[in-house]
């Protein structure tokens, strides 16, 4: 069975795991600054790059076929069409 | 069940007595996927025949103005009843959980599914979560009066006990998504060899296209459910405006959830009528893929179109707009599937028996509910007709007339395959003629009561309806004695019958090329497949 | 029964990604609530958001990603057929969580020490959005605390089983399965964080 799965190495995990203490001293960094509707998006812009490093290396996506891709992919997608399609009323109203 | 032995072939055995083990704790354990199936078969049918009765009493409350058996509170209890038991304990269990579980594993060639003791858990949470949905209509405050949809303010205010209801479906909810993973795993994982996915049957397609709906859907129902109970429980004020709360969004998430949960209902009974038409039609269906792909577009679009219940609940015009467009995106691959039926019976050697009547009569009835639909779904007509009997008219005939009369097409195509013994024709064929015609009577009368005015959800009405609901009520009548025939003569035959061999129906997917009924694990030997599942060249009837 | 069906470590984790989008979008319906009364109550959130208490969320936020790399280390360990070092991850994912519920505690019994909890009057004489924003955070930390706490007893439950030789280095998808689930964990508490605590 081994032979199907890539084995990822302590070494950049650990790697992975400075990266997104980094990111989270950033994102605190970034909200005590004054930037006004910025920070929300800046906060998010910062989660979503940790969460696809956890994606990707600790989840082992990065090394999973086209399929779980594609799918997860799809469950996003998903959730971007509920919220989007929501503020058609809430930005509307 | 399985003290009424059905029928045992030349291999002697099944899956009925194959294992060696019989009693009750050889059905509520097993990990077999058709005693599962068995197991929700009956499980679900048992609930539909309570929503039966709770709609029969409900149309007698109706027949006259005025107080007939029951008053206001009582009425505003038994609709929700009815309409919490019909959706959530029938509908969208009833096909995947009985129908799929039977025979999508031996449509693709599997012995099992992919995950058999998970299977047996979401039969079990299906369980415990009607029955804690039973418990709270005896327990508490006493049955919910808040609707299907409990809608905020009045479910966060009501003392009847809205908590343990939404609990109980919040539990069988659970299943559902369980079911959903399952399937979709399945699909993907354990279709034999040859087993292409343009081979594979569109009845199993089609569950695939509802697994999704089911495990991108359902949570957010989950999570409505929570807040609910938040919002009764510890006063959390989330859709509360005198605290910032927005009821509307209650609406949105409910209906984010709900209107898939219409297509999880619908896709799986479309799924059966593609299997059957062809077979009795003696011909490959018409636009195989057309049909496969429109389930998965119908469950993509399905999607984006909650809005469209909430016209009038002052959401912005702009999202009305957005919303009933949309709507109207979503006809197009349900026409696909009407267009491609009655082109596959186009110039075909029509059989009509008791499967192909009802899969006939589910494209005329479900026509009806999806063009009354359209009237819905356009918001300057549904201003007009929101919240009347038109709407009661509409669900009831994509859902009963289509899920329903799905459902019973599968009970007289599949069951006898499982039971190894047949029903009777001549009795079926009554049967479905007083079911079709008791049906419109009831509801297409509703639909013109609702254009006429009549509000739902009100134990009385105005004088001037009273002659066509006294029709209505005699319609639900006619329907329920056909449907009592049919099942004392389905059931009759299922148990006591004339044995069902080798392929009558002639069928060419694979649950008709195993023995009959089929032994635990399906297969004797791993298949091969070599042929598409509508290719009859060669089948012998 | 089903002995002769032979095992399927893809189908295994295609079904715990299938069941991780369900988790996925039922803290999906709380962003989406989180969204729209943000747009209508900015100020009331910012306000909100600085009682939070923000060194405690940065630190459990450290805590959650120590746990998660301690949880990915575990299924590398498994893989190069470690299983003492697997164990030992393991319960230091364990720990982490139990430091994590800790702070929330903490946290969550000074909030209610002010008298800051859903339905409380201090709220109810406050600005109606900053109710709102208590509401959601409540329940959001509460369900992924919920969360937290099934996390761990999976992966305690795993030990075990790696322990006792069940769980190896030919047979450990029910560690990589246990190992996302919590991975999911942290991703919600990743966008949890600077949502509630540093929206100020």
């Amino acid at each position: 069975m081994n032979e199907h799965h890539h084995i990822v190495s302590y070494s950049k995990l650990i790697a992975i795991w400075l990266i997104l203490l980094a990111l989270t001293a950033l994102t605190v960094a970034i909200t005590r600054v004054n930037l006004g509707g910025y920070k929300v998006l800046g906060a998010l812009v910062i989660a979503c790059v940790k969460s696809g490093l956890v994606i990707a290396v600790f989840m082992h996506m990065k090394y999973e076929g086209r399929l779980l891709r594609w799918l997860l992919f799809l469950a996003l997608v998903t959730l971007a069409v509920f919220i989007g399609l929501t503020f058609f009323d809430v930005l509307y109203r | 069940m399985a003290s009424n032995a059905p029928v045992h072939h030349a291999t002697g055995s099944s899956f009925w007595n194959d294992t060696g083990k019989t009693g009750i704790t050889s059905w509520i354990f097993s990990t077999d996927h058709k005693r599962i199936g068995f197991l929700y078969f009956y499980s679900t049918f048992g609930f539909f025949l309570v929503g039966v009765l709770l709609g029969l009493l409900l149309r007698i409350e109706l027949m006259a103005p005025g107080r007939t058996i029951m008053g206001p509170q009582t009425y505003n209890a038994l609709f929700t009843v009815h309409g919490v038991v019909m959706i959530f304990l029938f509908i969208i269990p009833g096909i995947p959980g009985a129908f799929g579980n039977l025979v999508m594993p031996i449509q693709i060639g599997a012995r099992d599914v992919a995950f058999p003791r998970l299977n047996l858990l979401s039969w079990w949470l299906y369980i415990i979560g009607a029955v804690i949905v039973l418990t709270s209509l005896f327990s508490g405050g006493g049955a919910p009066d808040t609707g299907w949809t409990f809608y905020v303010p009045f479910s966060s205010r009501t003392g009847t006990n809205v908590s343990l209801a939404v609990f109980g479906v919040f539990i069988v909810g659970f299943s559902s998504i369980l079911t959903g993973v399952n399937f979709v795993t399945t699909i993907h994982r354990l279709r034999t060899e040859g087993m292409s996915w343009g081979r594979i049957p569109l009845f199993t397609w089609s569950l695939y296209a509802t697994a999704w709906v089911q495990i991108l859907a359902t949570p957010i129902l989950a999570i409505t459910l929570v807040l609910v109970m938040a919002e009764r429980i510890i006063g959390a004020g989330l859709f509360d405006p005198t605290r910032g709360g927005d009821p509307v969004m209650y609406q949105h998430l409910f209906w984010i959830y709900s209107h898939p949960a219409v297509y999880i209902m619908i896709l799986p009974a479309m799924g059966i009528i593609s299997d059957i038409i062809p077979v009795f039609s003696r011909k490959p269906i018409f636009g195989y893929k057309m049909i496969a792909f429109s389930s998965v577009a119908i469950a993509a679009a399905g999607s984006l179109v909650w809005g469209h219940h909430m016209f009038t609940s002052g959401m912005s015009d702009t999202a009305v707009m957005v919303f009933s467009f949309l709507t109207f995106v979503v006809a197009i691959p349900s026409a696909i599937k009407v267009f491609n039926w009655v082109s596959t019976l186009y110039k075909g050697s029509i059989s009509l028996e008791a499967p192909m009547l009802f899969a006939l009569s589910f494209i005329l009835l479900f026509s009806i509910g999806g063009l009354s639909g359209l009237i819905l779904g356009a918001a300057a007509t549904d201003i007009h007709v929101h919240d009347t009997h038109f709407v009661v008219g509409h669900f009831h005939y994509v859902m009963f007339g289509g899920t329903a009369f799905a459902f019973f097409a599968a009970m007289h195509y599949w069951l006898p395959k499982f039971y190894g013994r047949r029903y009777a024709e001549k009795p079926a064929v009554v049967a479905w003629a007083l079911m079709f015609s008791g049906f419109n009577i009831l509801y297409f009368t509703m639909q013109v009561l609702g254009m006429q005015g009549m509000p739902r959800r009100y134990y009385d009405y105005l004088p001037e309806f009273a002659n066509l609901n006294l029709v209505a009520t005699i319609g639900s009548w006619i329907l329920a004695a056909g449907l009592v025939i049919m099942l004392v003569n389905l059931f009759r035959g299922l148990w006591w019958g004339v044995p069902f061999e080798g392929n009558p129906w002639g069928g060419a997917s694979l649950e008709w090329s195993v023995p009959t009924p089929p032994p635990t694990e399906n297969f004797i030997e791993e298949p091969v497949v070599t042929h598409g599942p509508y290719d009859f060249n060669g089948v012998e009837r | 029964m089903t002995g002769h069906l032979h095992k399927d470590d893809f189908g295994a984790k295609l079904g715990m990604w299938l069941f991780l989008f369900t988790e996925l979008l039922l803290f999906g319906g709380l962003f989406l609530l989180y969204a729209v009364y943000l747009k209508r109550y900015p100020h009331e959130f910012a306000a909100g958001g600085t009682q939070l208490n923000w060194i405690m969320g940065t630190a459990n936020t450290a805590i959650l990603l120590t746990s998660s790399l301690s949880a990915a280390m575990a299924v590398t360990a498994v893989q190069r057929g470690e299983l003492k070092r697997t164990v030992a991850l393991l319960g230091g994912t364990v720990l982490c969580a139990a430091c994590f519920m800790v702070i929330k505690y903490f946290e969550w019994s000074a909030k209610i020490g002010h008298g800051i909890y859903p339905g409380s009057e201090h709220l109810k004489a406050g600005a109606p959005g900053e109710s709102v924003f208590f509401s959601l955070y409540y329940i959001s930390t509460g369900i992924h605390g919920l969360h937290v706490m099934i996390g761990a007893a999976l992966l305690t439950w795993i030990g075990v089983k790696v322990r006792s030789g069940e769980v190896n280095a030919d047979n450990y998808i029910l560690l990589e399965n246990g190992a996302l689930y919590w991975h999911l964990v942290d991703l919600i508490w990743i966008f949890i964080f600077p949502l509630y605590y540093l929206v100020l």
